[in-house]
């Protein structure tokens, strides 16, 4: 009977856009919280029955492929490997977590944006999973036009502003990967834009090197590594929380996650000569980042710069081609991705109640909200990679990685692990901490159904800090793959 | 006579119409001016016409040689006459909406 | 029995999640007791372990849990190790640990229930971490407890979360120690560079056939890490402000357990320092310069548990010049009598600062003898163990560092004992002031002078009695051939290092004169103090001079203050404001500006004329004609 299942991947795809369809269509606001719900849990529980029958060494179950444009030689080729799996577990697991910590909130026209929302996270399974280079563009692209509509049209005053930046930004930038996925195209033998003949192109030395540029660029907008990062704390400032936190949790995963899928192993070469370029730029932005975060007033943009120095590590470990920090970075992608959402959503709890974000104006709120002290303060610990949190994990792998490419990026970038301690210590101090003020006098603790998401998010952490083990089984063939594209 | 005379009258035929309708308001004398033009190229295209065929004539008695061009022509008398047809309709709805026939109104490309 | 190893880091872990998650609902009776069963459970475990392991003979055992980073390269798992070293460790956390347990019980009465066991938690999961630094099989493990004492410090400090500058004292030693424990991370790089592991079984074996250079580095990378745990120059500056915590904290965490990490993580290590060619005089170096720096700073202090703090980290020196100069059973040594007389110290601190009403400045103090009997004896065998008078436990641990500094060098070993005589009189200064003489206090505090509750005082005899006797277990040579019980214990951990110093022996009739003559300079330094603070009077004369240099720690906060705090503010600003608003979202800014500037500007072609666009047409006809004409 599990033969109708033998499409896993495009199944994980067409859920939240068939949901993301319906939901336009559901006018009452209640319903449409509920069939929103419903409908990631729905594909949680999907990709949870996705992870009994798929393995990696049998490709049959969790790879698909239909005939789309034949004529371009292109065709609707999804699979579900180790990489893709991690990716589709976060995604899967967070929509519910952002679904339900944002229960309470209501919004205008709720149809469309609970509408939009699932159709970003069909456009963002559709990213982890096209194993053709015109379905990866294609649902690149689709991931973020319903993005900017939700960053755009629900959100602070500056919203318009931010979003059509953050629009312009990652646009001019998936412009260039076009054109280098239709070179790279052209240049295969067979015609063909799948990943496999990607992979067997060979391309000339020259060409690598701007062709590199081409994809880097486009993912480096989109991760954000420093200097095209200005985009971020704007459009996480001015967007509402919940599309904040998918942008975060995220969205920011598809510029790291298309790094490894479709750039270090396409261009070996050219990742090689520039390897220092960009761990150099990551390593700066992480420092840089980190400094900035030291004197945000401002809650979300605290977190926006926190999130670029860790994604900016990320950024540095997967171009030191080592097994180490590459299985690190995916485990972090991960890890990321589900901390950030209870920072944010620890935000959004705190801003729902008083009504500001000011972190000068907060404080003392330990004493009326132990529960939700405790629980930010585990989440905080994550963030700056206490061990047996998960971040340790990945944080630990991904330093011994960028160490052994090279002794002083991994010391550079270590003094970013202080400066995050400091940054977050301050906010934790301030906020939770202290004495009440008239402000936060009245401030009361978390709700059921928030407290339920935010011990989930604590659980996860811990589960994955003590015992990472089922995350290596995961995405050791993964790593191994692209690694294995250096060793000639 | 030599093809240059018949050049010579088309250029200046054509650039009459194309300062008229540089430098004239009135939508009807720009409308002539167009029609000054298209009679230049049609005037040209029966003088080259008639110099083709005569040339070929030479080599060969029964040559149809530059008759295409006639052709033209009367492809372009019929548009023309289509054009005056079409334009004259939109100028009188121009007169009856805005009592003019200034073509300095007629900026509404702009907006 | 080391196959129940799990069990000992275990208890303390539910005792934390009993008492975190049900701080609530239980009573204050329970989450005491049930905390400090926890503890208790774990020393009678860790007893039974020592049982095994001092037989004859005992090699080290490996005991692996799980997995914990597994990739093809890499591969570290969760597991312990028990040898003599970290079994005499057990012995110490969990023995001290359980005594500071239940005198919490006691002092920390005047807590709200769910405060009180949120207390016992922080405390359980302190334990916890501290017993994952010393099992741990490998320095990941190790780092897991090196971070995890460190959180539980920076909760504990916090613990009156409601006081900025607590809180403040926190944070600042939680980053602190991380400065540190990026230096033990870099240093964990590195092995995994060198050796492709971890664990101690297989880095060891090696560390002959490693480049010396390497070695070096490895060393200085992990001291950092020890500077930043263990307060020493220039990361020490955390362990005074420290003292902001409830007292029995510092008595566990500021003196007894976590800041010996650095010498234990050393002491684990030794064959690498041994081997390294330069460190271990660093390490000598800093100690010592920290050990007298800090020794400084108490004279001049006021603070009942800042004196004690800044003896602590004088004494922590010590036992760094003991690493330094190769005398790693001394430095061990003396942890293990130091945990107990400066466990006594500052729990004593705290039986006073209990009976004054929380009041900690000793001028304000005075004649406390008469009404804290059992408080002024246990607190003066403490004075007297820690400024090394014989046969009290800190006599025969000191020496044997000092004896093996002078083998070392005789300048190291005249520093050190200055050092030690800083040590005599600044601890017999606090004694006299707290003790001796008249109350100074206010007259309500006169009032409610008491003794503490049994909890209290039981502890301390306890740990006064092991202050006593804890010194016969290191008997040095000079007075009994082959007494030293602890050397012999920890024989087969140091034997490849012992097997490489070379014998500095000391002639009986020199270590004579100069135990000799350090005793009797302390005696005499001693009834100095005593004499000249025994009754002393308040004065209001500011202090001047170097008593103001000393009295403000010779400024080294305000140092760091201005050489690191303000340029890295100032670096934030400028890259805020700056860079990030000027420079870079400048041109991104810049280049939608112009972009709509040149549009704003090209929009005058598109005027709507007709006649303008024919204009333009013809134009560019007439100039492509002539471009075709004559542009060949």
């Amino acid at each position: 009977m599990f033969a109708a299942f033998d499409n896993f991947p495009a199944l994980l795809i067409w859920l939240p856009l068939i949901g993301g369809l319906i939901s336009f269509f559901i006018k009452d606001e209640r319903s449409v919280k509920a069939w929103a719900m419903l409908s990631s849990l729905l594909t949680l529980a999907l990709f949870a029955v996705s992870l009994l029958y798929t393995d990696d060494k049998n490709y049959i179950l969790n790879s698909v492929s239909y005939v789309w444009l034949p004529e371009l030689g292109s065709s609707f080729s999804l699979l579900l490997d180790g990489m893709s799996r991690i990716l589709c577990l976060l995604t899967a697991i967070a929509f519910p977590l952002i679904f339900a910590s944002t229960y309470s909130n209501s919004y205008k026209k709720a149809n469309a944006f609970y509408g939009l929302m699932l159709l970003t996270q069909c456009g963002l399974m559709g990213v982890f999973l096209s194993v053709d280079a015109l379905v990866f563009y294609f649902f690149w692209e689709l991931a973020l036009i319903p993005a900017y509509f939700l960053a755009s049209q629900w959100g602070g005053e500056k919203r318009v502003q931010a979003a059509f930046k953050f629009f312009i930004y990652t646009f001019a930038g998936s412009l260039f990967l076009l054109i280098g996925i239709i070179y790279v195209y052209l240049k295969t033998p067979e015609q063909s834009f799948s990943l496999v003949s990607f992979y067997n192109v060979q391309l000339s030395a020259p060409e690598q090197m701007w062709l590199f540029w081409m994809f880097f660029v486009a993912f480096a907008i989109k991760m954000p590594i420093f200097p095209f990062h200005t985009w971020q704390p704007d459009v996480y400032e001015q967007s509402p929380t919940a599309v904040t936190m998918v942008l975060s949790g995220i969205m920011v995963k598809m510029g790291l996650f298309a790094a490894i899928r479709w750039l270090l192993p396409i261009f070996p070469d050219a990742v090689k000569h520039y390897d220092n370029v960009v761990i150099g730029l990551a390593v700066v932005g992480m420092l840089y980042a980190s400094c900035i975060a030291l004197v945000q007033d401002d809650l979300k943009r605290l977190i926006a710069y926190s999130s670029i120095a860790h994604i900016g590590l990320m950024a540095a470990s997967l171009f030191t081609i080592n097994q180490l920090s590459m299985q690190g970075a995916l485990i972090q992608m991960f890890n990321h991705g589900v901390n950030i959402i209870g920072l944010w959503i620890v935000v959004y709890l705190i801003e729902k109640q008083t009504g500001i974000r000011k972190i000068s104006q907060l404080g003392g709120l330990a004493q009326k909200a132990p529960t939700l002290a405790i629980l930010l303060v585990v989440i905080a610990l994550a963030n700056i990679a206490l061990p047996l949190t998960n971040a340790f994990v990945g944080e630990f792998m991904m330093f011994a990685g960028l160490y052994k490419f090279s002794a002083w990026y991994a010391a550079a970038a270590g003094l970013s692990i202080i400066l995050a301690a400091i940054y977050t210590l301050n906010m934790v101090k301030n906020v939770f901490y202290g004495n009440l003020n008239a402000i936060t006098a009245g401030f009361k603790d978390i709700v059921l159904h928030e407290r339920v998401v935010l011990v989930m998010i604590v659980v996860m952490i811990f589960i994955v800090g003590v015992y990472p083990e089922p995350m290596f089984n995961m995405i050791r063939s993964a790593s191994e793959l692209v690694i294995g594209k250096f060793i000639k | 006579m030599p093809i240059n005379y018949y050049i010579f009258l088309a250029v200046a035929l054509f650039s009459i119409g194309v300062m008229g309708v540089l430098t004239r308001r009135n939508a009807i004398i720009v409308f002539m001016c167009i029609e000054l033009m298209l009679n230049a190229v049609n005037l040209l295209l029966v003088a080259f016409s008639k110099m083709h065929h005569a040339t070929a004539l030479a080599v060969d008695a029964k040559t149809m040689v530059g008759a295409e061009a006639q052709l033209f022509v009367f492809f372009i008398m019929v548009v023309a006459a289509a054009e005056v047809s079409v334009g004259l309709a939109i100028i009188v709805m121009m007169y009856r909406n805005i009592h003019s026939v200034d073509i300095n109104f007629l900026n509404r490309l702009k907006h | 029995m080391t196959k129940l190893t799990y069990l000992i880091p275990l208890f303390p872990l539910i005792g934390f999640l009993v008492n975190g998650l049900g701080r609530r609902v239980l009573p204050k009776s329970f989450s005491g007791a049930f905390g400090s069963l926890t503890i208790l459970a774990s020393f009678i475990l860790s007893i039974l372990i020592f049982m095994e392991v001092r037989v004859e003979g005992f090699t080290a055992q490996q005991i692996r849990l799980f997995s914990f980073i597994n990739t093809a390269s890499l591969n570290i798992p969760f597991a312990f190790q028990i040898d003599q070293l970290s079994s005499l460790f057990l012995l110490i956390i969990t023995g001290v640990g359980f005594l500071i347990h239940v005198y919490s019980t006691a002092y920390m009465k005047e807590e709200e229930s769910d405060h009180y066991a949120r207390y016992f938690a922080y405390l359980n999961l302190f334990v916890f971490s501290m017993l994952l630094l010393v099992l741990g099989a490998n320095y990941v493990i190790m780092f897991i407890g090196w971070e995890g004492v460190g959180l539980c410090s920076y909760l504990l400090i916090g613990y009156w979360f409601k006081n900025g500058d607590y809180n403040n004292a926190a944070k600042k030693a939680f980053v602190m120690n991380r400065i540190g424990d990026l230096g033990f991370l870099l240093a964990v790089f590195w092995m995994i560079g060198q050796y492709g592991t971890t664990n101690f079984s297989d880095i060891f074996p090696r560390a002959n056939d490693t480049a010396p250079a390497v070695l070096t580095g490895i060393t200085l990378l992990l001291f950092v890490g020890a500077t930043g745990k263990s307060a020493q120059i220039p990361l020490y500056t955390w362990l005074p402000d420290a003292m902001a915590g409830p007292t029995p904290v510092s008595a566990l965490i500021h003196a007894a357990t976590m800041v010996t990490a650095g010498i234990y993580m050393i002491a684990r290590s030794n064959i690498l320092y041994t081997l390294a060619p330069v460190t271990p005089s660093i390490v000598a170096i800093i100690g010592l310069a920290t050990s007298i720096l800090a020794a400084t700073i108490a004279i001049q202090q006021n603070d009942i548990k800042k004196v004690l703090a800044y003896s602590t980290v004088s004494q922590l020196g010590l036992m760094f010049l003991g690493l330094g100069v190769g005398a790693y059973t001394g430095a061990v040594f003396h942890v293990m009598t130091h945990a107990f007389f400066k466990a006594l110290l500052f729990l004593g601190a705290g039986s006073v600062i209990h009976a004054m009403h929380h009041e900690q400045d000793i001028r304000n103090m005075g004649g406390l003898k008469k009404h804290l009997p059992i408080t002024h004896l246990t607190f003066l065998i403490g004075c007297i163990a820690i400024a090394g008078i014989p046969p009290f436990s800190g006599f025969f641990s000191k020496d044997e560092i000092l004896m093996g500094a002078f083998a070392h060098s005789p300048v190291l070993y005249f520093i050190g004992t200055f050092s030690a005589l800083l040590t005599a009189f600044y601890m017999f200064r606090l004694y006299a002031m707290t003790f001796l003489g008249t109350f100074r206090g206010t007259h309500e505090q006169e009032h409610h002078l008491h003794e503490s509750p049994a909890a209290i005082t039981i502890p301390l005899v306890i740990l006064a009695l092991l202050a006593v006797v804890a010194g016969f277990l290191g008997i040095p040579e000079v007075f009994a051939k082959d007494a030293h019980w602890l050397q012999h214990f920890l024989a087969p951990v140091f034997a490849d290092s012992t097997a490489r110093q070379e014998a500095h022996a000391i002639s009986h009739s020199t270590e004579y004169a100069l135990m000799g003559g350090t005793v009797l300079a302390i005696l005499v330094i001693m009834f100095y103090a005593l004499k000249k603070f025994g009754n002393y009077a308040r004065s209001e004369e500011p202090v001047t001079g170097f008593a103001k240099l000393l009295s403000n720690k010779w400024y080294v906060d305000e140092i760091y203050e201005a050489v690191i705090n303000k340029p890295l503010k100032g670096l934030s600003v400028f890259f805020n404001n700056v860079i990030e608003r000027s420079a870079i979202d400048g041109i991104v800014n810049g280049t939608g500006k112009f972009i709509q500037y040149s549009s704003r500007q090209l929009r005058w072609l598109q005027s709507g004329q007709v006649g303008s666009y024919i204009l333009i047409m013809v134009v560019a006809t007439v100039v492509f004609f002539i471009i075709q004409i004559f542009g060949k």
